[in-house]
């Protein structure tokens, strides 16, 4: 059995470096398995997150030679040839905690910024409505907010996009997807907060459209779309006079 | 900047590229048409003077062409040098307004002279 290369950033806040490590070369190893190696076999204190191993938490993301990835479902032949070393760096464009451990708090704090919680319409106290609603599956609105429903929240396109890096208000691709996918929820009674919320600089109208996070996304969601339909939607209630 | 103007001057961005968009050509078919066989000064300035219609279409192309380019350019030096912030987008409306008046100003000389 060979042996992989592999250097992890080690470090905190102030600053860190890169330190190197070799790990048994398996034929089938994420990079999860790799990290997991280091800290039960050579290093105790690396510090890492994940939980569900099988891609459903969202809490795996590192940055993996050069691109954020979810580690517990990427396989290490996937991201390095045989005989190249892997890189590992915490996710950028969020604060480091210690190792590769990211602060997800401004993350989150921007879902709740853009509106992300579902507000009833029927139940403005956010009770559960007594009554089901009946969305019709095939409705256009229906299947927008089913395309970016699946968001898992892992901060992949987060730390993949250019314009968080370039401006630190700026809510992100997930958050704007969340808040696309309820502007679309017939059930929901915040359309208009919800959009006032993610307009303007800090929101969809500083989108590049650049699609990393489209790319990038391991759940194959479009943030990119979602976010040029806040705009379309934008556009016309603004032309129209339904936003201020 | 609050979330309001900013979305304000998206969709003022965006409809003065609309705009624009059909200006230019109006812009260049006339050119194309009037210069055919050959076309003086003194020509430009008999058909231009009087032509209220023209001074509106041109003076509304330089008002478009200014609020639409310094929007541009704000969100450049927003992105790219970090100039955010109520200052600079007055600085910015000015640039826009102050640019599109040497365009209408243009248009009045054609019309008035
Ligand atoms: S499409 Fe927009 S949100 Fe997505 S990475 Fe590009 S700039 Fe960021
Ligand atoms: S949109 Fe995709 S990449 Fe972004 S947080 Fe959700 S699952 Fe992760
Ligand atoms: S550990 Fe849960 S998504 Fe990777």
């Amino acid at each position: 059995m060979g042996t992989l290369k592999v250097r992890v950033w080690r470090g905190d806040a102030a600053g860190g470096e890169f330190r190197e490590y070799a790990v048994p070369a398996r034929e089938n190893q994420t990079v999860l398995d790799v990290v997991t190696q280091i800290q039960r076999e050579q290093e105790p204190d690396l510090a890492y997150r994940f939980a569900c191993r099988v891609g459903m938490c969202g809490s795996c993301a590192m940055e993996v030679n050069g691109r954020a990835r979810w580690t517990c479902r990427t396989h290490v032949k996937r991201v390095a040839a045989p005989g190249e070393a892997l890189d590992i760096k915490p996710l950028a464009n969020l604060p480091v905690i210690r190792d590769l451990a990211t602060d997800m708090a401004p993350f989150f704090d921007k879902w709740a910024r853009a509106g992300g919680t579902f507000q009833p319409k029927d139940a403005p106290d956010g009770a559960v409505p007594a009554e089901f609603s009946v969305v019709p599956p095939e409705s256009k609105q229906r299947r927008e907010a089913d395309a970016g429903i699946e968001c898992i929240g892992c901060g992949v396109c987060y730390a993949s996009c250019d314009i968080v890096a370039w401006n630190p208000d700026y809510l992100g691709p997930a958050a704007m997807n969340r808040a696309w996918t309820l502007v679309n929820d017939v059930r929901d009674g915040a359309r208009r907060e919800r959009l006032e919320a993610v307009s303007g600089d800090a929101g969809c109208h500083s989108c590049h459209s650049t699609q990393s996070c489209t790319e990038r996304c391991p759940k194959n969601l479009d943030p990119s779309s979602a976010i040029a339909g806040l705009k379309r939607t934008l556009f016309w209630d603004s032309l129209w006079g339904r936003l201020r | 900047m609050n979330a309001r103007a900013g979305r304000h001057m998206w969709v003022a961005q965006r409809v003065t590229a609309m705009f624009l968009g059909v200006a230019v050509l109006v812009h260049l078919v006339t050119i194309m048409v009037a210069v055919r066989g050959g076309l003086s000064a003194a020509e430009i300035l008999g058909r231009t003077h009087g032509a209220t219609a023209w001074f509106a279409f041109y003076a509304a192309f330089a008002l478009a062409a200014g609020l639409h380019g310094a929007i541009g350019l704000r969100n450049i030096a927003m992105e790219w040098l970090g100039w955010r912030g109520r200052g600079f987008d007055m600085a910015w409306l000015g640039i826009g307004v102050v640019t599109a008046l040497f365009g209408i100003r243009a248009a009045w000389g054609l019309y008035a002279s």
